[in-house]
């Protein structure tokens, strides 16, 4: 074959933007190396995956089947690949860098004994050179990658997703998965929150260690509450146990991208702001005009949060009254 | 219980992160060090399990010499010992990592018996790989799942044996799902699973005193080599100052007026 293969992400059929990313990006890399793009599917909901990819550019489209296929398990899915590779070596085989697409790929690799290359944000045409993040995208890292296939991820919102109608036909692939790799499976499933989460809300209030306990945050909430949006905040917050991990911001929390990101009381670590940096607009509220946070943003107000969020939120009242 | 959990020491930058001048590492001359926040996690979870079901923790990091600094930390908030693969320190490509590790792992495991539970980091904080521990487990025959937010053994399961299974809580954007490993098995798992706890008087004492196993181990580089690290293009921005304290109000709300977020 020798095509770009790329790995489809998906959740009981549905199927994430950042999927079609990494079909947009393969289509940059099979045109470079002028092969064509394929992609692998599997799974429960597989078929319902399938038919989505096709708009995106996949000519192929293999949709791995075996007994041993159902729900998510990662180790099945990582041998299911595997198989698919031995099956129709394709130069290249791309995933979206998400969690679970950067698991699958490694999944991969360790059983097909090959290098992965995680978290890409740009590839040299022939793939033997790329540019790939580190320090949760503070830093960057030239790398060379010898392979006879090559395994690569993407950093999600490397590239915008750009539709490209093709064949996307669907051809199946029966592969091996041993009975026992059935282990890592889902049992249950636990649904915490519906609607608009913190990577996806449009306003973000975020609190750092300078709003000062638990209980202070409560005229962020209102502020958020007020504009439709979330509270975040920062590790110093979720370290003092006043917020819970989920509401953090950063390269081991969040990485959020609002319309607007209002950061209080936070002095813009590396680590937050790599988190924060994909947002649209940043407004910085904070004592200190030379914090990292203030001098980075677009936007800043030098002042005390605790007079400063009561003020805003009594003014977005007064102009809706 | 049985519990290894793995660390790597890497720098704690600030504001900046600053490259040496070879552009192989960040340069940590004025900078202190610690290890990613999911280890410091998988740290505090192998200290919590052994709390309730008993046995023995022991951490692992693979490194120069100074990071004896970040095993004695773990130490100090609990585990019982400490492992050192020592190496020269420079930066180690994900399959060179993973098989020098394997190799140490055996060699702990052929003399004082199997870990009923390998405890990685979702994904260290300096290199990022997402796969070190992805690829111990499988060479090892172990079950992995990574993005874990929560660990128990099932009721009823006698936590010496090492035998039956561990029910792992995975994080994903609705929620959780919830796996059963059986064990022996592997795990990364994320800040958020629990909140470190800081050393007492007691444990520092404990970590001056513990003694340091040092374990040799090398493998042969990979396929993928760093050449070099770079800081990322920098948006230079002017900010623009809304104003001082809450007079500062109006202004704000103006700007989110003029972004629609009204
Ligand atoms: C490997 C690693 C990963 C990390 N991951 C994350 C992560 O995901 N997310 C994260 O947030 N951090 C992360 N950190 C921690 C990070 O380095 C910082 O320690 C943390 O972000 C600091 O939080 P902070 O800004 O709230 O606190 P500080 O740095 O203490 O800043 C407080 C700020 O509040 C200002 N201030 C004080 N009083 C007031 C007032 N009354 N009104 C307004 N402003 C005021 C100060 O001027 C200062 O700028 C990580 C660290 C490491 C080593
Ligand atoms: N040098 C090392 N020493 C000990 N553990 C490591 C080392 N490198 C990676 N790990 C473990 O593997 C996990 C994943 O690393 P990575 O593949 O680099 O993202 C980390 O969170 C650690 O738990």
């Amino acid at each position: 074959m020798s095509a770009v293969l790329v790995v489809i992400e998906h959740d009981r059929g549905h199927v994430p933007e950042s999927t079609f990313e990494a079909l947009t990006s393969a289509r940059a890399i099979a045109g470079g190396l002028g092969v064509s793009v394929h992609a692998a599917v599997m799974g429960d909901g597989g078929d319902l995956a399938a038919a989505a990819v096709g708009e995106y550019g996949a000519d192929v489209v293999h949709h791995l089947t075996s007994p041993n296929l159902g729900d998510y398990n990662p180790e099945a899915w990582g041998q299911a690949l595997a198989g698919a590779v031995a099956a129709e070596s394709p130069a290249v085989v791309l995933a979206s860098g998400t969690d679970r697409g950067n698991e699958l790929m490694a999944q991969l690799a360790a059983r097909a004994d090959l290098p992965f290359v995680a978290n890409c944000v740009d590839v040299a045409p022939d793939v033997t050179s790329m540019t790939r993040s580190q320090w949760g995208g503070a830093l960057l890292e030239d790398a060379t990658l010898e392979a006879d296939v090559k395994l690569i991820s993407m950093a999600p919102h490397t590239v915008e997703a750009s539709a490209a109608p093709a064949a996307g036909a669907v051809s199946e692939l029966a592969v091996d998965i041993d009975d026992s790799l059935v282990r890592s499976v889902i049992t249950d499933r636990v649904v915490l929150s519906e609607g608009i989460t913190l990577s996806t809300a449009p306003v973000v209030v975020s609190g750092g260690r300078a709003v000062g306990s638990e209980e202070a945050f409560a005229p962020l909430e209102e502020l958020a509450a007020e504009l439709g949006g979330k509270v975040g905040c920062s590790r110093a917050v979720t370290n003092n146990g006043w917020r819970p991990h989920s509401d953090q911001v950063g390269q081991t929390g969040t990485r959020i991208a609002p319309q607007i990101y209002i950061a209080t009381g936070i002095s813009g670590a590396t680590q937050h702001w790599v988190g924060a940096m994909g947002s649209k607009n940043i407004l910085a509220i904070n004592t200190d005009p030379e914090a990292n946070m203030v001098t980075k943003a677009g936007w800043a107000v030098i002042g005390d949060l605790h007079e400063v969020v009561p003020a805003i939120t009594e003014e977005v009242k007064k102009r809706r009254a | 219980m049985r519990i290894l959990t793995l660390v790597k020491r890497v720098p704690a930058p600030g504001a900046r992160i600053n490259i040496t001048e070879d552009s192989q590492y960040v340069d940590d001359k004025n900078l202190g060090h610690a290890v990613s926040p999911h280890e410091e996690c998988g740290v505090e979870a192998a200290v919590q399990l052994v709390e309730q079901y008993g046995g023995e923790a022991t951490v692992l990091s693979m490194g120069g010499p100074e990071a004896e600094e970040q095993l004695r930390v773990a130490v100090s908030v609990g585990i019982s010992k400490m492992v050192l693969v020592p190496t020269d320190g420079a930066p180690k490509d994900p399959q060179q990592t993973a098989a020098t590790l394997v190799t140490a792992i055996e060699e702990l495991e052929a003399a004082d018996g199997p870990f009923h539970l390998i405890i990685f980091g979702n994904e260290s904080a300096d290199q990022g790989g997402f796969q070190v521990g992805i690829r111990i487990a499988n060479a090892l025959g172990r079950p992995m799942v990574n993005g874990i937010k929560g660990l128990e053994l099932p009721e009823g399961q006698d936590p010496a044996s090492g035998e039956g299974h561990i029910i792992a809580r995975r994080e994903v954007d609705s929620g959780f799902e919830v796996y059963e490993l059986p064990l022996p098995a592997c795990v990364g798992v994320k800040e958020g699973i629990n909140l470190p706890r800081y050393p007492t008087m007691k444990g520092r004492l404990a970590s001056k005193k513990a003694e340091l196993t040092s374990v040799d181990a090398s493998a042969e580089p990979g396929g993928q080599a760093q050449v070099r690290l770079k800081s990322p293009p920098e948006k230079v921005s002017e900010t623009v100052i809304l104003g001082n304290g809450p007079d500062a109000a109006p202004a704000i709300v103006d700007l989110l007026e003029e972004l629609g977020v009204m």
